[in-house]
């Protein structure tokens, strides 16, 4: 049998249609389509694609179950290392992790290991009946904070083994990121919703509406009876650029945007929570929360949405399939542009004129890459005397966070870095006893999968402290 | 699920609940606030703390009918539940030190001024209040202030109870007539604690102000509460929920923090009338 050199492709909604839409973009592999792909792949020895995934899913196994037709069985094989399939196949970078290692992507395309591990899942939470059970209890307690993907990781696994988990979320919603940051169009929240309920089915107790640091501190946990406690609280304070105009009305941080769209549902037929909707829209940043904001303006109504960043398309951190679809929805990308500052309106006649104090475009100037900076990364700068001027009506800052101080101020001996990240060991234990941590509240922000595989260490770690007690 | 164990109309806008919610009873100090859901679709909306009872474990909030949330909450009765109940939320005020205090509140910002000038009784401060309403009609929560005050000066705009004029007026007096406060507490509205500020500064006398932006987390994550401090002539971003809600009025940029609360000035008038319709309608 000839082998194909391409993955083949994922079905999705037309650019044109789903630019006015919130539902999903990619639509899934049927199974034949994924029982072609699965032959792609060639079951080598050395398995490189494990070493490249950070929870180190047993990738060759559950791709040979797939070509027997056995998805049940390539399922449970995914399962017995990560805790959240449906998620992370459609939301990790594989083009950098496992499919980057993939011996098939030597010569040619790698075999599509994320759309095969969505496929999956999918086809799990759509055929299977059995529920979880939850495993005998060994006695110990332990307590996470968030409810995000390090947090239901460290959860999940925790369970698992018997532990009696509970997990504290400050929001009204489980999920943490997964529901207030990336939108329903590339994450369903009803998959966020039925991975939650395989958690409880497990046994595990998620309590909404605390806030860990200020409801109830670490201390407090501890003499509640948990013998340890997992903080992935995730990133903070959005960042601002300091530039003048950034307190006009139509200026968002993305996570504050994103979150009236997403867990408040701002995007649905007359919301109770408002969000600015239609005309011009410049998102700062190159990131996926970037393409997440610009996405989803764009299906609020947007006219028009720009992307501007102040480096070029080979230095922009989104994943690569969302740049393509934000591409192809017709997104325009100002790279090596840098904002200086957003204009507003102002009536020198009428302090009272409603339109007063709204953003009205934004002063850029171009730049160019100059020498690499001391992580390798062209520095950019700025090209003196090209400031321009972009007409729009909204301003979205995706530009990064820092990290969160609720818990660091409340926990004496918890120790943080210049950053304000929370300082851990291999293991992901922190400065104080039994208290462990992962996720964006130690590395800053960064992906899904790799909080995951924090939450995972994490929970080996804290089964094997607390089995030898 | 959080239930309204009890419900009181302190005047025909304003209400007063206590809400169970034991983990929060236990924690909440004056200045700190909440965030509550009424049900299921609803918006998250941020409520100054009113007082607490540890031993029921219950939170008094006080609000006004201003949206359709308010309005919506206000037509659940003791007894039912409300979605959602989570704090307490930002900084407690600092009652370290004080002396002798001066409190201003305006509106149904006396509602969150009130514990703060129980605070500082308790503690042994002298406390002056001054307090101010639209109308006779308005008023509330006198013989609480008059109970944690070692004087009181109730205000009305319009004269029609008390004092006429408003709250900087009888500030000013007190202040020119040689009064010596260690610090001024204002809560009210955005251009009340604005001119408050503004009487103080020839006096010299420290402000505090309470900030209440639009919100949504109230955690430190979404920045919708962000607000600009005038430091040394340097323009600073802070966030309400996290840093404050108190912060120096000498350094509140006011006039952009106004022009901030009313960025959906629009669709939330729209959403008020709505949900006054529906509610009406439910009813008939």
């Amino acid at each position: 049998m000839a082998l194909n050199p391409k993955k083949h492709e994922m079905p999705t909604q037309a650019p044109e249609v789903r630019a006015h839409n919130f539902q999903e973009v990619a639509l899934g592999y049927t199974a034949e389509i994924a029982v072609e792909e699965a032959n792609r792949c060639l079951n080598c020895k050395n398995r490189p694609c494990v070493t490249g995934c950070p929870v180190n899913v047993n990738i060759p196994d559950f791709i040979t179950k797939i070509k027997s037709g056995d998805f049940e069985g390539a399922y449970q094989i995914i399962n017995e290392t990560s805790s959240l399939p449906a998620v992370c196949g459609r939301v990790c970078p594989q083009e950098t992790q496992c499919e980057s290692k993939c011996s098939m992507g030597v010569k040619f395309e790698p075999v599509g290991i994320g759309r095969l591990e969505r496929f999956v899942a999918d086809w799990h939470n759509a055929n299977a009946t059995e529920k979880a059970a939850a495993p005998a209890s060994n006695g110990h307690r332990v307590a996470i904070v968030g409810s995000g993907p390090s947090g239901l990781t460290c959860a999940g696994d925790l369970a698992k083994k018997g532990y009696q988990v509970s997990v504290f979320e400050a929001l009204h919603t489980a999920g943490g990121v997964l529901v207030y940051g990336i939108p329903e169009f590339r994450l369903p929240k009803r998959i966020v919703a039925k991975e939650v309920e395989t958690l409880r089915d497990l046994g595990v107790d998620v309590q909404t509406n605390v806030v860990i640091g200020k409801t109830l501190t670490i201390d407090e946990l501890f003499e509640m009876g948990y013998e340890a406690v997992f903080i992935g609280s995730g990133a903070g304070l959005p960042n601002f650029m300091n530039i003048p105009g950034e307190s006009l009305k139509g200026v968002y941080s993305a996570n504050e945007f994103l979150t009236r769209s997403n867990l408040m549902k701002a995007y649905l037929e007359n919301p109770v929570t408002p969000i600015m909707k239609g005309g011009y829209v410049a998102v700062v940043g190159g990131g996926n929360v970037a393409m997440d904001a610009a996405r989803t303006a764009l299906r609020l109504g947007a006219e028009h949405v720009y992307i501007v960043y102040r480096r070029s398309m080979d230095e922009l951190p989104a994943r690569r399939e969302e740049v393509e679809h934000a591409m192809e929805e017709g997104i325009d990308f100002r790279l090596l542009n840098n904002p200086v500052e957003i204009l507003g309106y102002s009536n020198p006649d009428d302090p009272r004129d409603p339109k007063n104090g709204f953003v009205t475009g934004m002063r850029c100037i171009k730049m160019e890459l100059g020498e690499p900076d001391a992580k390798g990364r062209r520095r950019p700068v700025p090209i003196p005397g090209s400031e321009f001027t972009l007409d729009v009506d909204t301003v979205i800052m995706a530009i990064g966070t820092s990290p969160n101080p609720l818990i660091k101020d409340t926990t004496a001996g918890l120790e943080v870095n210049s950053h304000g990240g929370i300082v851990v060991t291999e293991d992901g234990l922190t400065s104080r006893e039994n208290v462990y941590a992962g996720g964006d509240a130690v590395t800053g922000a960064a992906t899904v999968i790799s909080a995951m595989g924090a939450g995972k260490i994490a929970a080996k770690a804290i089964d094997e402290a607390l089995s030898a007690k | 699920m959080y239930r309204i164990a009890s419900k009181k109309q302190l005047n025909p806008t304003v209400t007063q609940m206590e809400i169970e919610a034991p983990l929060v009873a236990n924690k909440a100090k004056p200045g700190q606030f909440i965030i509550l859901r009424v049900n299921e679709e609803g918006e998250r909306i941020p409520l100054t703390v009113a007082g607490v009872d540890k031993a029921r474990g219950t939170v008094k909030i006080i609000f006004q009918i201003v949206g359709a949330t308010t309005e919506l909450l206000n037509h659940k009765n003791e007894g039912e539940c409300i979605q959602d109940f989570v704090g307490p939320l930002g900084v407690p005020t600092h009652t370290d030190g004080i002396k002798k205090v001066c409190i201003v509140g305006g509106g149904v910002g006396c509602a969150i001024a009130m514990p703060v000038a129980q605070a500082f009784h308790e503690q042994g401060a002298e406390v002056t209040s001054i307090i101010g309403f639209r109308n006779k009609d308005l008023l509330i929560l006198e013989n609480e202030f008059r109970a944690c005050s070692d004087r009181l000066i109730v205000m009305t705009d319009d004269g029609s109870y008390a004092r006429h004029g408003n709250v900087t007026v009888p500030l000013k007096e007190l202040l020119e007539a040689g009064e010596t406060f260690d610090l001024i507490i204002t809560i009210g509205p955005l251009i009340m604690m604005k001119f408050v500020t503004l009487t103080a500064k020839p006096f010299g006398v420290p402000v505090t102000v309470s900030m209440n932006p639009i919100m949504i987390d109230g955690t430190g994550m979404c920045g919708g509460c962000r607000l600009t401090l005038i430091r040394d002539g340097r323009r600073i971003t802070r966030f309400a929920c996290v840093d404050g809600p108190d912060f120096n009025g000498y350094e509140v940029d006011f006039d952009e923090a106004m022009s901030r609360g009313r960025m959906y000035f629009d669709f939330e008038r729209h959403a008020h009338e709505t949900a006054c319709n529906l509610l009406k309608g439910a009813n008939s």
